[in-house]
């Protein structure tokens, strides 16, 4: 049976794979990283999960978890597409 | 101090920009509020960032309405709520446009009633949805589509319009400190009646600064006294976190403006305004804190 009103459910990935958006890549050196998590607290899109993986399906490279880390221990390389 | 759940109530991902804070604010308000909740949305960029139907990336009921009815709809849904013994929590999230210029009699309205429920005022200081033209809260001297000279009217002081209502919880809070908003959040959840909270949301497109940088220009914000973290319950009020160091010694202005694209050309004399007025507001909350006022 259709909604009777026009209502959206929540669906992973509603605005499609942003991680197509992306032109620079967050990659996490773990020797640096001293898991302070302040890059997962701070992703906009939690893109970064418990274990520091970052999710590169939908991470839109915005670069914020690379700027807030203490440790300078995530590097933003530019994506090859 | 509540532990910060993992739960997030944003499906990857919302069509945001890029480092977009208004997004990040939002994780930290809905981490505080829980599944029991539901958030009402006037037009603004929240609109735009559920994703496209017949899909949302929010995974709680969103009731969009025109501007000018947040409010009034929130406090009818309040009502009801509470006539079948809900408690589910309203949640009105709107843009700096849609609070301080279009919603703000009915924002008023609901809270003369006592309505409930929490407003929430995301401040990106523009119209952004539309392209960022000038509102009443953006700041002299900032260029927008509609200022491309720099504004020449001041920031609307929506706050000391509704402190004027006596409402039982108001609050600042900013998308550079999630564990400030999250607390305030939960505080006002728990508070009866109506609660205010205005969240600075640095908007990389907006404030043409790269999208990496919203959290370090918040915290500059912050340091440098432009944005002020304070609470008030019941009339106390209370300055916070890193706002109680930057009363006594703050960073020069200039610091926080010289990182955005927006401020490129803002005069020495409109520096100079911005400058007393954030020394006339911090001494004013000074004033307020030690209850000589
Ligand atoms: C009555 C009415 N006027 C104008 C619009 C067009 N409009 C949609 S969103 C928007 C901007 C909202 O700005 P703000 O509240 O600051 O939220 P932001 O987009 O910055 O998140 C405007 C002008 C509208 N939807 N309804
Ligand atoms: S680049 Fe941005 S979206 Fe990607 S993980 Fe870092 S903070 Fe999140
Ligand atoms: S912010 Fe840096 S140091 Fe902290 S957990 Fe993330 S990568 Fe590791
Ligand atoms: S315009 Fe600004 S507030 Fe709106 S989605 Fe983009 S970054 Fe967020
Ligand atoms: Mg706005």
């Amino acid at each position: 049976m259709s909604d009777p009103v026009a209502m959206s459910r929540p669906r992973k990935g509603a605005a499609g794979k942003t991680g197509t958006w992306r032109t620079f890549r967050p990659v996490v050196d773990r020797e640096a990283c001293n898991a302070c998590g302040l890059c997962a607290m701070y992703c906009p899109d939690a893109c970064i999960d418990a274990d520091l993986e970052i999710d590169l399906e939908f991470c839109k490279g915005c670069g914020i978890c690379a700027q807030e880390c203490p440790k300078k221990a995530i590097r933003m390389d530019r994506e090859e597409r | 101090m509540a532990e910060i759940p993992e739960d997030e109530y944003l499906l990857k991902c919302t069509t945001a920009c890029a480092g977009c804070s208004a997004a990040l604010a939002l994780r930290y308000v809905l981490k505080a509020a829980g599944p029991d909740t539901v958030l009402v949305v006037p037009a603004c960029c929240t609109s735009v960032l559920q994703g496209i139907y017949p899909n949302t990336a929010f995974a709680v009921p969103v009731y969009n309405i025109a501007f000018a009815a947040a409010a009034a709809c929130a406090s009818g849904m309040s009502e009801a709520f509470a006539s079948e013994g809900k408690k589910t929590n309203v949640i009105v999230f709107a843009g700096d446009g849609g609070t301080v210029d279009i919603g703000i009699q009915a924002l008023s309205g609901a809270l003369e009633r006592g309505t409930n429920f929490l407003y929430i005022c995301y401040d990106n200081e523009a119209y952004g949805n539309t392209g960022m033209q000038r509102s009443g809260a953006t700041p002299i001297g900032a260029r927008t589509t509609t200022t491309p000279g720099g504004k020449t009217d001041t920031k609307k002081d929506i706050d000391r319009i509704i402190a004027a209502h006596n409402i039982p919880y108001q609050a600042t809070a900013s998308a550079a400190h999630p564990k400030d908003l999250f607390e305030k959040v939960k505080t006002a959840l728990a508070t009866p009646g109506p609660s205010f909270i205005h969240i600075l949301v640095p908007c990389p497109p907006g404030w043409r600064i790269p999208s990496d940088m919203p959290v370090t220009v918040g915290k500059m914000a912050v340091k440098t006294g432009m944005w002020v973290l304070w609470e008030r319950k019941y009339g106390e009020l209370t300055i916070n976190g890193p706002s109680r160091a930057v009363m006594k010694k703050r960073l020069p202005l200039k610091e926080y403006l010289s990182l955005q694209g927006r401020f490129k050309g803002i005069t020495e004399k409109q520096v100079n305004e911005l400058e007393q007025q954030l020394g006339k507001n911090l001494a004013m909350l000074a004033k307020e804190e030690a209850g000589e006022c």
